[in-house]
C-alpha cells in the first residue's frame, strides 16, 4: 500500500510526511518503521513534504518525541494531525 | 564488501590516494593571483585559494598550519607547489608536506615579485605535472581507504533515508577495517549522550565531552538567541526540521548501528589507526570537508535533503540525496538516489550497498556530481581574530 508518512518509532509525537502536495482533511497512511506497522491520519493542515504532523495532541510545555528520544518543546498548543514545527516548537538547547 | 581491490595511487609513505592532483598551494592570501596565474599557465594543475595566513597565532595557527600541510599531504594529491609572501612560513608548509614523500618544492614573492615568482614556479609545477601524468593506478585494498561523511541542508528525508544509508555503509566498511571519520560538534546537540554511550572506553569518552563542551561553551559565549537564524539553517527549517535536538538525532544515523567510537581527534587531526573516529569541527559543509581533506581523508559521503551542492579539490564528495523533489530539481547534483527507500521500495541493505558501489566506481576514477560541475570550496576554520 502507498504510504504519505512515516514515523520513526512507535510512541513518536510525530510523523514525517513524505510526499509533495497534502492538503488539510486528507486522510494518510503511515508506516511506523520500527515494528513496521501501519497508521492512519487525518491531517488539519496543508502540510509540505518533510514536514511533521503531529500524532497525538500536545499541550503548552509537553516535550515532544521522534526517534524515540527529546526533541524539543511545545510552545503553542498543537491538536492530532496538526502542522508540528517551529510556530508551535522550540529547542530546549541553547 | 564485495570488492576487495580497487585501483589507486600508492604514495611515498604508504598511503593510498584515489586521485593524482598536483596543487597550487598559497601560504596566504596575497599569494592567491600568482597560484592561479601557474594553475592557468600549467594545465592539468589545480590552485585552491583561501582568503587567510597573515598575522594569525596560537592556537588558531597551529590549526592553519595543520590544515596546509594536511591538504597537501593528503594522499590524493601527488605533488605541490607552494607559494608565500615571505620564505619562512612557505618552508613551513613545504617541510611540513615534504615528511610524506612526496615532490614539494615552495616560492617566495619578496625580493622576487610575481612575475619572476610565476614563471619560476611554473616551471616547477610543468615538471610536476608530467612526472604525476605517468603515475599508474594499481591494485589497491580497499580496506586502505579513509571515508569521511558529513551531511548538509539536510531534512526529514535525511535522518529517515540518506543518512541511515551511510550508516549502512559505514558499519559494512567498519567490519572491513577501514579508517573512518565523521564529526559535526553542535549538530549532535541532543544525541550526545548518544554518542558518549558508543566510545569504546571511558578516556575515549571524557575526550569526546570535553570536545563537546569546549563547542558547546563557544556557542553559549557567542550567542544572541537560540540560534534559530543559524542551527537549524534556514534551508533545514524549509525542510521540515524544527529543532536542533531533531537536526542532530538524524545526524547521528550516519555513524550506522554497529560502529564503535573508537577515537576522538581535534580539527584537522589525522586517525592513528582504523576504526571510527569523531573529530572536533565546525557543522559548516566546506569547513568540516576541509578539515577532513586536511586529516588524511581520500573519499567523503555527503548525505543531503534540501540539496547542498558543496565540494571539494581534494577528496570527490559523493552526494546521496532521498528527498523526492530534491533528486528531481537537483538531479546533476546527486551522485546516489536513495528516495525510493521513502517509498518502501528499497531497503537500507539495498542503499547501503549502492552507495558503497558508487565509492567503488568513484575511487576507481569515475569523477562525481561535484567534480563535475567545478565545486572547489576550501575553506580553513578560523578560531579567532588575527593580531
Amino acid at each position: 500500500m502507498a504510504i504519505q508518512f512515516l514515523v520513526h518509532e512507535p510512541g513518536d509525537s510525530v510523523g514525517v510526511v513524505v510526499v509533495e502536495g497534502i492538503k488539510a482533511g486528507q486522510e494518510l497512511s503511515g508506516w511506523v518503521m520500527d515494528g513496521d506497522k501501519t497508521v492512519t491520519i487525518k491531517v488539519q493542515n496543508d502540510i509540505p513534504i518533510g514536514h511533521k504532523v503531529a500524532m497525538k495532541n500536545l499541550a503548552v510545555g509537553d516535550t515532544v518525541i521522534k526517534y524515540g528520544v527529546d526533541i524539543g518543546k511545545v510552545v503553542a498548543e498543537i491538536k492530532a494531525g496538526e502542522h508540528l514545527h517551529v510556530h508551535n516548537v522550540k529547542t530546549k538547547r541553547w | 564488501m564485495k570488492a576487495t581491490k580497487f585501483m589507486g595511487y600508492r604514495r611515498e609513505n604508504g598511503r593510498v590516494g584515489v586521485r593524482n592532483h598536483v596543487l597550487i598551494l598559497p601560504l596566504d592570501d596575497l599569494s592567491n593571483a600568482a597560484c592561479e596565474a601557474v594553475a592557468n599557465n600549467i594545465k592539468g594543475t589545480m590552485a585552491i585559494p583561501h582568503p587567510y595566513g597573515r598575522l594569525q597565532f596560537g592556537e588558531d595557527l597551529d590549526l592553519y598550519f595543520r590544515t596546509l600541510i594536511g591538504a597537501g599531504a593528503n594522499p590524493n594529491v601527488a605533488a605541490v607547489v607552494v607559494i608565500g609572501i615571505e620564505p619562512v612560513w612557505t618552508d613551513r608548509i613545504v617541510e611540513g608536506i615534504a615528511k610524506t614523500g612526496k615532490p614539494v618544492a615552495g616560492f617566495a614573492i619578496e625580493k622576487n615579485g610575481d612575475l619572476n615568482t610565476i614563471c619560476a614556479a611554473s616551471r616547477k609545477a610543468k615538471e610536476y605535472v608530467q612526472w604525476a601524468s605517468e603515475i599508474a593506478r594499481t591494485s589497491c585494498d580497499v580496506k586502505d581507504l579513509w571515508v569521511s561523511c558529513k551531511c548538509g541542508e539536510s531534512d526529514t528525508t535525511s535522518g529517515l533515508a540518506s543518512n541511515p544509508t551511510v550508516g549502512n555503509a559505514f558499519d559494512k566498511l567498519y567490519a572491513n577495517g577501514n579508517t573512518l571519520v565523521f564529526g559535526e560538534t553542535t549538530e549532535v546537540t541532543g544525541g550526545e549522550h548518544l554518542l558518549a554511550a558508543r566510545c569504546r572506553t571511558p578516556e575515549i569518552r571524557a575526550k569526546f565531552q570535553f570536545m563537546f563542551d569546549r563547542y558547546a561553551a563557544m556557542v553559549e559565549a557567542h550567542k544572541v538567541d537560540d540560534l534559530c537564524d543559524s542551527q537549524p539553517t534556514k534551508g533545514n527549517i524549509e525542510g521540515g526540521l524544527t529543532t536542533i535536538e531533531e537536526k542532530a538525532l538524524g545526524n547521528i544515523q550516519k555513524i550506522g548501528k554497529k560502529c564503535v567510537i573508537d577515537g576522538v581527534l581535534d580539527k584537522a587531526e589525522s586517525p592513528t589507526g582504523p576504526g571510527l573516529w569523531f573529530m572536533d569541527s565546525s557543522s559548516a559543509a566546506a569547513e568540516m570537508l576541509t578539515l577532513c581533506a586536511a586529516a588524511g581523508m581520500v573519499v567523503h559521503f555527503f548525505p543531503t535533503g534540501q540539496g547542498n551542492i558543496i565540494g571539494n579539490p581534494i577528496i570527490p564528495v559523493i552526494k546521496l540525496g532521498a528527498n523526492p523533489r530534491t533528486v528531481r530539481t537537483m538531479s546533476e547534483h546527486i551522485d546516489v538516489d536513495v528516495s525510493g527507500i521513502l517509498r518502501r521500495e528499497m531497503n537500507l541493505d539495498q542503499a547501503g550497498d549502492a552507495l558503497l558501489d558508487m565509492m567503488l566506481r568513484t575511487v576507481n576514477g569515475r569523477l562525481t556530481a561535484n567534480e563535475a560541475l567545478g565545486h572547489r570550496e576550501f575553506v580553513i576554520t578560523r578560531l579567532y581574530e588575527s593580531a
